[in-house]
């Protein structure tokens, strides 16, 4: 069994994990703004399809692969923009709310696939970009330096974000705003505006993240994402709200989902089998959810909305 | 010649007005046709009973509330205060009755909050911790910059708020009951930065229900009696008795009946406990003391120095390391150590906690179900799993009119109540479960004279009915006032017990400050 296990498959797992891993960390990282300032959205799932058919429907008719990204990421914000008004302004509650988005995108990106495209049509792929020298360096260059270029902006948005939150002064009132709005509010932050621009960031990634799946793949079909965007939610809170932990999550959960598709295509895995296997990743998360669990507290202000005076 | 006519003029235009100011709630009138103003480089006092008004007033002026009714006038300028920047771009600061802080965050970065950085969007947490430093320096306000809030005591926390202030440098800052949780010394250190800050030319509104802190520090005083205004006096014009008779309408006497204790057994005995801190260092070291039934022990300290984390370690909420915390039932030990809240109170203890806003009450509850929140699954509150509505109705009537808390009803939000009637209210429920043992933390922290006295009362008469009560206060003249025997605690240690017919003020101050002869 040990001789199908080479370097060049193990080398070959761990890249596909990688590339796997990538729509779950720009939708998670987005799901982390947002809870930071404590907003819940349970409708990423749903943005992530309407952002993945968006793009997909863009390269469709214009072949540019670059002007569907920044569809995914437009259609996140629109989207961003309307969950921010119904739970910001107008208080509405965050559970039911998110749901609701949810249902909205996977019932119109479906209505629009079939009334625009019908039947599924391939479109172009984002072609492997190899990092300069880093990409040349045996195995390593294999596995981390000779990805899509979606692979690599998901992972550089990590230390951004890291940094955003940690280090500048909007990232301190997003802490502040999720933590004790009536504090940020007494000095004079704006948590209605705070908040705003969380939902709005992370809708945009959340848009991104269908866009890098449909376009990584390079068809559309009805639920695309398949749950993928709820797995991110459960991700932040594996990660505890930290972009390094979401990272660290969704590396984890992109390796398990690589290990089995390998297994599966060495046939290692017997056919009655392979239904269970594809439930690991999940369970996988769910057990480490457990293990972590607690370790964090959560924002205090996580889905609450803010009414000055209370 | 110039500057002299230019302070005289500026003497007599004040730099705040507000007139006429009228605010309503559902069921009641916080603020009835309120006029008030401030010059400046004065105290301007606000008195009233709990539920006067005086917080609402103070709102309204930093844009928390819109008025129904009257206007702000900052300088002799009418202006429009619709949010706290608006107020914070008009140079006013406040000290919130409960803490503004974000717990989760370190000093630095909460008094760094909301400010614009002199490094762009990057905070630049360094320099914000060197003049907190400096100010701290200056001002005798010791607080390290890089400690998280839920690491500090109350007290401390307290300095934060004030940094908060002084960094922002505020012409008019609102002090809401800011000495509500400073001890004797911290309070006197306190009146000398404010005497600092008026010496500038600021204006400050202070509010306080320490009759000896307000005639020490006001220049003026303003009484509130339900939402309206009663009169405007100064100290040299007035006398506390007259102050009292004006707030509350009766006349107040706050002095304890001689009665000696009849002590029982041993009710609760602690016993060389130590327990971790937040901050790495430990904050009880074998730490031991014994109360009896039917006596009151005070516990005596400077904030900070054990209390918390002792109320937290009797009542279930934090682990002990070594030692241990026993009840007794007919002579038998029970140890509670580490528990957990619920079997601790099973076992007969009842706790009014000191931060009883996070401790103690849910705010979005109402003023009944705050009332059984820890007895709801008893038979009398429910039956199978089902509340029985009626009994807790009535029963948290009664509460609320014993203990004069005020609110519009007993269905109201907790939130909704003033903040001496959200302690009312605990103090009630907890008084009233008629306990074995009762641990008191800061039992009469913002309530006002005449709901201290009653408070006193009623400590006074579950004393006499055989409880045994552990009083916990940084407040010296309380502890003095209340206990039978009075310890002492510094640094988590126990500096000794003294009965309080031997005590003295001096000695037990040089106890606080850890001084052992
Ligand atoms: N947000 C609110 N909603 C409804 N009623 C309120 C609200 N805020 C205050 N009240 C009511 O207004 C009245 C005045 O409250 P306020 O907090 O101004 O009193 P206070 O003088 O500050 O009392 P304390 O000394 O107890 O702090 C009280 O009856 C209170 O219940
Ligand atoms: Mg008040």
């Amino acid at each position: 069994m040990s001789d199908v296990i080479t370097t060049t498959v193990i080398v070959a797992t761990i890249a596909s994990g990688i590339r796997l891993a990538t729509p779950f960390l720009l939708a998670s990282l987005g799901e982390a703004i947002g809870q930071r300032s404590g907003v819940l959205n349970l409708g990423v799932d749903g943005v992530m399809l309407l952002g993945a058919f968006a793009s997909y429907y863009v390269v469709l008719e214009t072949e540019s692969i670059w002007l569907g990204v920044m569809t995914g990421i437009l259609t996140g914000l629109l989207m961003g923009l309307f969950y921010a008004i119904i739970t910001v302004p107008l208080r509405a509650e965050q559970g039911v709310s998110g749901i609701g988005i949810y249902l909205f995108g996977l019932g119109m990106s479906d209505l629009l696939f079939q009334k625009l495209v019908g039947t599924p049509l391939p479109i172009d792929q984002f072609s492997e970009w190899h990092v300069p020298l880093l990409s040349d360096i045996p195995v390593v260059g294999e596995m981390f330096f000779q990805h899509t270029p979606m692979v690599y902006i998901a992972f550089l948005l990590v230390p951004i974000i890291a940094f955003i939150i940690n280090r500048t002064t909007f990232g301190l009132s997003i802490r502040a705003v999720g933590e004790s709005p009536e504090s940020a509010d007494s000095l004079g932050v704006s948590v209605p505006k705070v908040r705003f621009a969380t939902i709005m960031a992370g809708n945009a990634l959340a848009g991104l993240a269908g866009a890098a799946l449909a376009i990584e793949l390079g068809i559309f079909q009805q639920n695309l994402t398949n749950a993928m965007g709820f797995i991110a939610i459960a991700l932040v809170y594996f990660g505890a709200w930290r972009a390094p932990g979401v990272m660290a999550g969704s590396l984890v959960f992109g390796m398990v989902g690589a290990i089995v598709l390998q297994a599966k295509t060495l046939g290692l895995i017997p056919r009655s089998a392979s239904d269970i296997a594809a439930m690991a990743p999940a369970v996988i998360t769910i057990l480490a959810l457990i293990i972590v669990a607690n370790r964090f507290r959560q924002p205090a202000a996580l889905t609450k909305p803010y009414v000055r005076g209370d | 010649m110039n500057s002299v006519s230019a302070s005289i003029q500026s003497d007599r235009q004040p730099m705040l007005e507000m007139r006429g100011i009228t605010k309503r709630f559902p069921g009641v009138i916080a603020n009835d046709n309120v006029s008030f103003d401030v010059l400046p480089g004065e105290v301007h006092t606000l008195l009233g009973e709990n539920g006067a008004g005086k917080s609402t007033l103070m709102k309204i002026l930093y844009g928390l509330y819109q008025p129904d009714e009257g206007d702000v006038l900052i300088n002799g300028e009418k202006v429009s205060l619709q949010s706290p920047s608006d107020a914070i771009d008009h140079r006013i600061g406040m000290i919130h009755q409960h803490f503004m802080l974000v717990s989760s965050l370190t000093v630095a970065e909460n008094v760094a909050l909301g400010l614009s950085s002199t490094r762009g969007p990057i905070t630049d947490l360094k320099q914000v911790a060197k003049k907190i430093k400096s100010l701290s320096d200056r001002y005798g306000l010791h607080v390290d910059p890089d400690a998280y809030i839920w690491q500090l005591a109350v007290g401390e926390r307290q300095r934060v708020e004030i940094i908060k202030a002084l960094y922002r440098d505020v012409q008019l800052l609102v002090l809401d009951e800011p000495t509500a949780v400073l001890t004797p010394q911290e309070v006197d250190d306190f009146f000398v930065i404010l005497r600092e800050m008026t010496s500038d030319g600021r204006g400050l509104i202070f509010i306080s229900h320490k009759m000896n802190e307000v005639m020490e520090l006001s220049d003026r005083i303003s009484v509130l009696r339900l939402g309206r205004l009663v009169g405007t006096t100064t100290p040299q014009e007035t006398t506390r008795e007259a102050l009292a008779q004006m707030m509350v309408g009766r006349e107040v006497d706050n002095t304890r009946e001689e009665r000696p204790a009849t002590i029982g057994r041993t009710a609760l005995s602690i016993n060389r406990l130590s327990v971790g801190g937040d901050r790495g260092v430990d904050a009880l070291i074998d730490f031991s003391l014994d109360v009896q039934q039917g006596e009151i022990v005070g516990l005596a300290g400077v904030s900070g120095n054990g209390q918390r984390e002792l109320a937290e370690a009797i009542s279930g909420l934090r682990p002990i390391k070594s030692g241990s915390i026993s009840l007794f039932h007919d002579g038998n030990p029970k140890p509670i150590g580490g528990l957990g809240p619920k079997a601790v109170r099973e076992a007969g203890l009842s706790f009014v906690p000191e931060e009883r806003m996070r401790d103690g009450a849910i705010g979005e509850f109402s003023v009944a179900d705050n009332m059984v929140l820890h007895n709801h699954h008893s038979t009398r509150f429910s039956r199978g799993g089902f509340l029985n509505f009626g009994e807790i109705h009535r029963h948290s009537q009664k509460l609320v009119d014993d203990f004069q808390v005020k609110t519009p009803s007993i269905d109201t939000p907790a939130k909704n109540l003033s903040g001496g009637n959200i302690q009312k209210m605990i103090i009630a429920r907890e008084l009233d479960s008629d306990p074995e043992v009762l641990i008191a933390a800061q039992p009469t922290r913002g309530v006002d004279i005449g709901a201290a006295e009653y408070i006193h009362a009623r400590l006074v008469a579950a004393r006499n009915a055989g409880t045994a009560i552990l009083v916990i206060s940084e407040d010296l003249d309380e502890v003095m006032l209340l206990a039978d025997r009075i310890a002492v605690i510094c640094q988590g240690r126990m500096m000794g017990v003294v009965d309080r017919i031997d005590a003295s003020r001096e000695q037990l101050g040089l106890m606080m400050a850890g001084v052992t002869d």
